[in-house]
């Protein structure tokens, strides 16, 4: 069997069902056994669009994704998009071309040192240089990309490689002496951390991607319930927990809402599943969560103890560890303070009355918070929804009520422009009968819209809801509150007409420009069985509150504009 | 405070570009690196000497951990362990000194390895205090070139023995010989 064809194999082996790429000189013979291949192969209109759907449905789905890209400008391509999965510690494996082994460090034709690109950004990555070690060297790619903490990893394989032949042998198991991920956690320390959660009076759970990777999300919320804990969501964490309980805390960090990041600054036990603590949510390390004790269970040992000192720490998989927490809990002699806790969520809730999360609303002009909480309203949390980064993915994770987990898909460690779209392409091809909507802003939808084409082309029937304020959001914001309002290059002349663009691509285009038109406009969207994007001219001088500024302890929130907004500095008027 | 790191790798193509590439991407401090072969060819052992306080040093571990391709990390630092490096020293040997040269050398039982009318080259091996006081002694009569291998380190063997260890008559093939539990 050729090596083109051994690849194919191992992937039907593994039960890959739907891969994504683009084709190239040196992968060639690979595409040419594809099209007697049962695989199903989406060919997308750029490389990193590949690596941002893989991307999507594995977040989606939990399966690993899988995209297949030529050499040289094909995998370097790729590198955002896999970088994109590995600062999230999503499950993908990324098969790139490569020129013939002797030709390697020559200069060829489209050569890249790929392997040498992405050595920082991969969980692992190979370079096949032999056919006999091909099938074995996928086996372990996707064994190391969905085990232990998960990651890309990248399998480089040479032309020649790819035209040998060889028997091919898919083993059944592997054993790596270098690699044993911990799955179950340490009893001793277990109980440790039972006994401090009973204890605690004022308990915050603070739930993280880990939770949603390892399908932890019954288990933790058995747990709240239990212990009678709130619970805090980081951005990856959202809809492990679901929102409208009445445990839920939200998303904490610098977007997140006050009395989340009150709560977390005045708690005296956080108790960590699958999370990191990174800067978005701890702001001033010095300063967070002041005196509390800190629990944290992950199954990278990495990541304890990195940022913040941690007293009692549990390596091992969330899950696993969450169901023995649980099962510790029934066992102890204590139970917990009930009078203490219901006193600490009265707390929360005072909190949350003094300052909600919130917007001026208007009848005027349509506020971008709006468009999500109806799209919110009208789906009912059951749709899959991905974001693309910056003012649109802060409102999305705000004011979208998520209730099941791997419904959230949004670029979180790297916060990548561009993702959102791609990412919901590769999620409708995992979940064809679902309703997949991408809330984007207009820079960042420009960024990846050439896959317009590949939505038509395959009928994915994804909805794009760009919240379009004429400029890059984020960074106006930060220029506003931080920069005096210098207005540096975030302004965006020249975007399209999307209702005209998507006709043009064979999609469907629908606009709004009234408060009143946004809910007639969702509804006919999600009712046609096409792709629609759905262009929302709005306000463009909102601000996403709260806000912890750079280098502020999260306590630290602004909460409006620190001076009445400046008249008409934006060139686009609002049409 | 300085540690000194064994690491046993898989001896696969790239494996030393993955740990350096590591520390650099990371910000750690590498004073001193040295890798080759144990007896068994498809393990490589490297020594590193990193500069940090604990905590870095903590992370600097876990992080090597994480490599797929590292089998096993070792700080040796809080153990005893015996440490070497290697110096060639290229000094000048002018006629009025070349005495003195040779009696330093003797005196730490360097080798010369090397003679030309102007100059010696001298070989020593020892642990860091003795290649730096060669080095010092020889300073004032002109070092021409310094090469220094990294330095390399084992961990010292039980003094007191264990009763119920039994040596094997003979090792099996293919087993990992040096390799601890």
């Amino acid at each position: 069997m050729s090596g083109a064809k051994i690849i194919l194999e191992s992937l039907l082996q593994e039960g890959v069902e739907a891969i994504f790429g683009f084709p190239g000189g040196v992968i060639l013979p690979i595409y040419d056994v594809l099209l007697d291949s049962p695989l199903k192969h989406i060919l997308v209109r750029h490389e990193q669009a590949a690596a941002h759907a893989a991307d999507g449905y594995s977040r989606a789905s939990g399966r690993v994704g899988v995209c297949l890209v030529t050499s040289g400008p094909g995998a370097t391509n790729v590198v955002t998009g896999v970088a994109t999965a590995y600062m999230d510690s999503i499950p993908m494996v990324v098969i790139t071309g490569q020129v013939p082994t002797a030709m390697i460090g020559n200069d060829s034709f489209q050569e890249a040192d790929i392997v040498g690109i992405t050595r920082p950004c991969t969980k692992h990555n190979y370079l096949v240089k032999d056919v006999k070690d091909l099938a074995i060297t996928i086996k372990e790619a996707f064994h190391i990309a969905a085990t232990g903490r998960p990651g890309p990893v990248l399998v480089d394989v040479p032309k020649d490689v790819i035209l040998s032949e060889t028997n091919f042998h898919y083993p059944e198991n592997i054993y790596m002496r270098s690699y044993n991920p911990t799955y179950d956690g340490h009893q001793g320390q277990i109980l440790k951390a039972a006994k401090a959660i009973v204890k605690g009076k004022r308990p915050v759970i603070y739930a993280g991607g880990g939770v949603v990777n390892s399908g932890a999300s019954e288990e933790l919320i058995k747990l709240a319930k239990k212990v009678h804990a709130p619970v805090t969501t980081t951005l990856l964490g959202l809809g492990s927990f679901p929102s409208n309980s009445p445990l839920s805390l939200g998303m904490l960090g610098m977007h997140g809402a006050w009395h989340t990041n009150m709560a977390v600054s005045h708690t005296d036990l956080i108790l960590a599943v699958g999370a990191r603590f990174d800067d978005r949510v701890t702001g001033k390390i010095e300063e967070f969560a002041p005196g509390a004790l800190v629990i944290h269970i992950d199954i990278d040992p990495s990541t304890i103890s990195k940022n913040v000192r941690v007293d009692i720490p549990v390596v091992g998989d969330a899950r696993n560890v969450l169901a023995k927490l649980n099962e510790v809990l029934e066992t102890l002699p204590d139970q917990v303070n009930l009078k203490e806790r219901r006193q600490w969520i009265k707390q929360i809730q005072e909190w949350k009355r003094a300052h909600p999360l919130a917007y001026e609303q208007s009848d005027r002009i349509i506020k971008p918070q709006f468009v999500v909480e109806e799209i919110s309203n009208l789906t009912k949390g059951e749709a899959i929804i991905t974001t693309e980064v910056g003012q649109s993915q802060m409102w999305a994770a705000q004011f979208y009520q998520f209730l099941r987990p791997r419904t959230f898909l949004s670029s979180g460690g790297l916060g990548t422009m561009g993702y959102g779209f791609p990412a919901a392409m590769g999620a409708q091809v995992a979940f064809p009968d679902k309703l997949v909507i991408d809330i984007a802003g207009d820079g960042s939808f420009q960024m990846n819209l050439q896959e317009l084409a590949t939505v038509v082309q395959y009928e994915l029937p994804v909805k794009v809801a760009i919240l379009n304020n004429g400029c890059l959001g984020m960074i106006r914001q930060w220029q506003e509150l931080f920069f005096a309002c210098r207005y540096s290059h975030s302004e965006l002349p020249g975007t399209p007409d999307f209702v005209k663009l998507a006709e043009a691509y064979g999609a469907v285009g629908l606009r709004a420009t009234k408060p009143e038109e946004v809910r007639p406009a969702l509804e006919k969207a999600f009712s046609i069985p096409k792709p629609v994007i759905i262009d929302f001219q709005v306000d463009p001088e909102e601000c996403v509150f709260p806000m912890v500024p750079a280098g502020a302890a999260i306590k630290d929130m602004i909460l409006g504009k620190p001076r009445p907004a400046e008249p008409k500095r934006l060139l686009r008027s609002v049409k | 405070m300085r540690h000194t790191i064994s690491i046993l790798v898989e001896n696969r193509f790239g494996v030393l570009s993955r740990v350096s590439g590591l520390f650099s991407g990371r910000g750690f401090n590498i004073e001193s690196l040295s890798v080759g072969e144990t007896l068994d060819p498809t393990v490589s052992r490297m020594t590193v000497v990193v500069q940090g306080d604990d905590q870095i040093v903590e992370q600097i571990k876990k992080q090597l951990n994480k490599l797929i391709d590292v089998i096993k990390v070792i700080d040796l630092t809080g153990e005893e362990f015996v440490e070497r490096e290697l110096i060639l020293v290229k000094v000048n040997a002018e006629p009025s000194v070349r005495a003195e040269v040779l009696r330093i050398a003797d005196i730490f039982r360097a080798k010369v390895v090397d003679v030309a009318p102007k100059a010696y080259t001298l070989e020593s091996t020892g642990d860091e205090s003795k290649v730096m006081a060669l080095l010092e002694l020889l300073r004032p009569y002109g070092i021409q070139e310094v090469v220094r291998t990294g330095k390399v380190a084992i961990a010292r063997a039980r003094k007191v023995p264990v009763e119920e260890e039994k040596k094997p008559a003979k090792k099996p093939a293919g087993k990992v010989v040096g390799f601890r539990e």
